[in-house]
């Protein structure tokens, strides 16, 4: 246990490294992942296409590939800024097209008949997604978005192993140095993951609940 | 393209549908054809030689080896293999959890929830790293051990959603024609509850075939360690990118291939079960059981009434 609490200030540390990960990745992929759900929902063909194909590529290759790519392949190309913001760069893109599915659900999720009256009142596309479907879909939205960054918190642990010191970074180092204590310093790092996902989920059943009622 | 969102196209609106169009197929080629060129231009590195861009046959003609393609054949081997494994045990746990979390003792029901919302909070990549430390296994058990519990709790989520969303009728003639309440889980509520969720569970699978690749990290050698660590320390850097290419080309024909398996069961299995129990009324996953990183992929195993 001693181990755990000599190395509270790394821990935190770690802690602080996985904070700033999930807040400016979780930012950067919710406006991507706005960006390609217009896409996939546009009457211009070309740009679904692309929406579909680029959501397809990027769901199917495994996180840890796409650190590589970023970790190392970048920093080859003559682009190497720190490797943090390289995780940043790598985690904003793999979990773009998971919002930008989750966005369209939220869409898909609102009744056809919502947006046949809107339509029918005459409203255009662009007012009845803004008056009718949107603030309905936006509140479907946020128990599957919560999901994502929940998903995403966890895959902040692989941009340990890229070099960025984060809580699995912190807990890699300090079971280094401390062999005897593995199982408290592991559980520790699980503590503070728990933290963060398990308010996040209440948070999720919390909003879905509220959403279950006005529905 | 018929859509309530829109009005049907005039010729006019066609026309300038169409002129968008080609503009944006040709922006994304042009972007396409900049990074191909791009990426093909001889550069020189920082010690003043020159690299011969990725297009120059000196970068691939390591493929012409026959070793190279039996090293990335015995790493797909490695990846299929602990995701054979993993998913296997995986599908067992994931049955254990969901009778465990739908029994009806407190005793065993607290408990499970308890284990459950534990492992679901914490990273594969962690419990990977404990079990390898903690239980000295090697790299292989650790990896296999790691996934099968954590996807085992997903599944084990989606399962008992199945069987919660089963009408309470199932279950009340399976009591009445006298079979015990475990041998009416058994044989009643969960075929049905494993039938209606196959489309989730399977989509689990392709997460847990991609996140084999973590095991990377634990340092088992699958796919991506031996095509993108082992093999251009070996042949050099400057084959970093096409092996980089190639392991991505590898990756995304499995995991696209099993995907499509799910969707085509997600549309087999639809309608089937559509009749036997009511569907939800939403496309938007209604359970907790969408804080994976998979169920999303189940966005488009909806159904109906997309715009």
């Amino acid at each position: 246990m001693d181990a755990v609490i000599e190395n509270l200030p790394v821990f935190l540390e770690g802690f602080k490294n996985t904070l700033g990960l999930l807040i400016f990745s979780g930012i950067g992929a919710l406006i991507l992942g706005v960006f390609v759900a217009a896409l996939r929902i546009s009457p211009v063909a070309s740009f679904r296409g692309f929406a579909t194909v680029y959501t397809e590529i990027v769901r199917n290759t495994p996180l840890t590939l796409v650190l590589f790519f970023c970790a190392f392949l970048l920093p080859y190309l003559q682009f190497s800024p720190p490797f943090f913001v390289l995780a940043l760069i790598g985690l904003t893109v793999y979990t773009s097209p998971f919002v930008a599915e989750a966005l369209r659900s939220g869409i898909n999720g609102v009744p056809v008949g919502q947006a046949e009256a809107a339509r029918s009142v005459g409203l255009t596309f662009g007012q009845s997604l803004s008056y009718v479907i949107m603030p309905q879909a936006v509140r479907m939205v946020i128990p599957p978005l919560i999901n994502v960054f929940i998903a995403l918190t966890k895959n902040t642990s692989v941009a340990g192993a890229f070099f960025v010191f984060e809580l699995f970074g912190a807990g890699r180092q300090v079971t280094n140095d401390r062999g005897d204590e593995v199982i408290a310093i592991l559980l520790a790092v699980a503590f503070f993951y728990l933290v963060i996902t398990i308010t996040l989920g209440q948070i999720a059943a919390r909003v879905e609940k509220k959403v279950a009622v006005l529905r | 393209m018929s859509s309530v969102l829109y009005d049907a196209p005039g010729p006019k609106a066609r026309a300038r549908s169409r002129v968008i169009s080609v503009v944006g197929i040709l922006l994304v080629a042009g972007v396409l054809l900049w990074l191909i060129l791009a990426m093909g231009a001889p550069k020189p590195s920082a010690n003043g030689a020159v690299q011969p861009g990725l297009w120059d046959p000196t970068r691939w003609d390591v493929f012409t080896d026959v070793q190279v393609w039996r090293s990335l054949g015995q790493g797909v081997l490695a990846t299929l293999s602990m995701a054979g494994v993993a998913a296997v045990f995986a599908l067992i746990i994931g049955v254990l959890f969901s009778f465990g979390r739908s029994a009806d003792h407190k005793a065993i029901r607290i408990p499970t929830t308890i284990i459950l919302e534990f492992v679901r909070g914490l990273p594969v990549l962690l419990m990977m790293l404990f079990i390898l430390l903690v239980f000295a296994t090697g790299a292989y058990w650790a990896g296999v051990a790691a996934l099968a519990i954590y996807n085992g709790a997903i599944i084990g989520e989606a399962l008992r959603a199945g069987i919660q969303s089963l009408p309470r009728g199932q279950r009340e003639a399976g009591l009445a024609i006298g079979l015990t309440p475990l041998a009416t889980r058994f044989r009643i509520e969960f075929p049905q509850a494993f039938r209606q969720m196959l489309p989730i569970i399977i989509a689990q699978l392709v997460v847990l075939l991609k996140d084999t690749s973590l095991a990377f990290i634990v340092g088992y050698s699958e796919l991506l360690r031996v095509g993108v660590k082992n093999l251009p320390d070996f042949f050099g850097n400057r084959y970093a990118f096409s092996f980089f290419l190639v392991v991505l080309a590898i990756y995304l024909a499995m995991n696209l291939s099993l995907s499509w398996f799910a969707r085509f069961i997600a549309r087999r299995s639809g309608p089937k079960s559509g009749k036997l129990v009511e569907p939800e009324p939403t496309l938007t996953p209604k359970d907790t059981l969408s804080s994976t990183r998979g169920s999303y992929s189940t966005g488009d195993a909806g159904g109906p009434g997309t715009f």
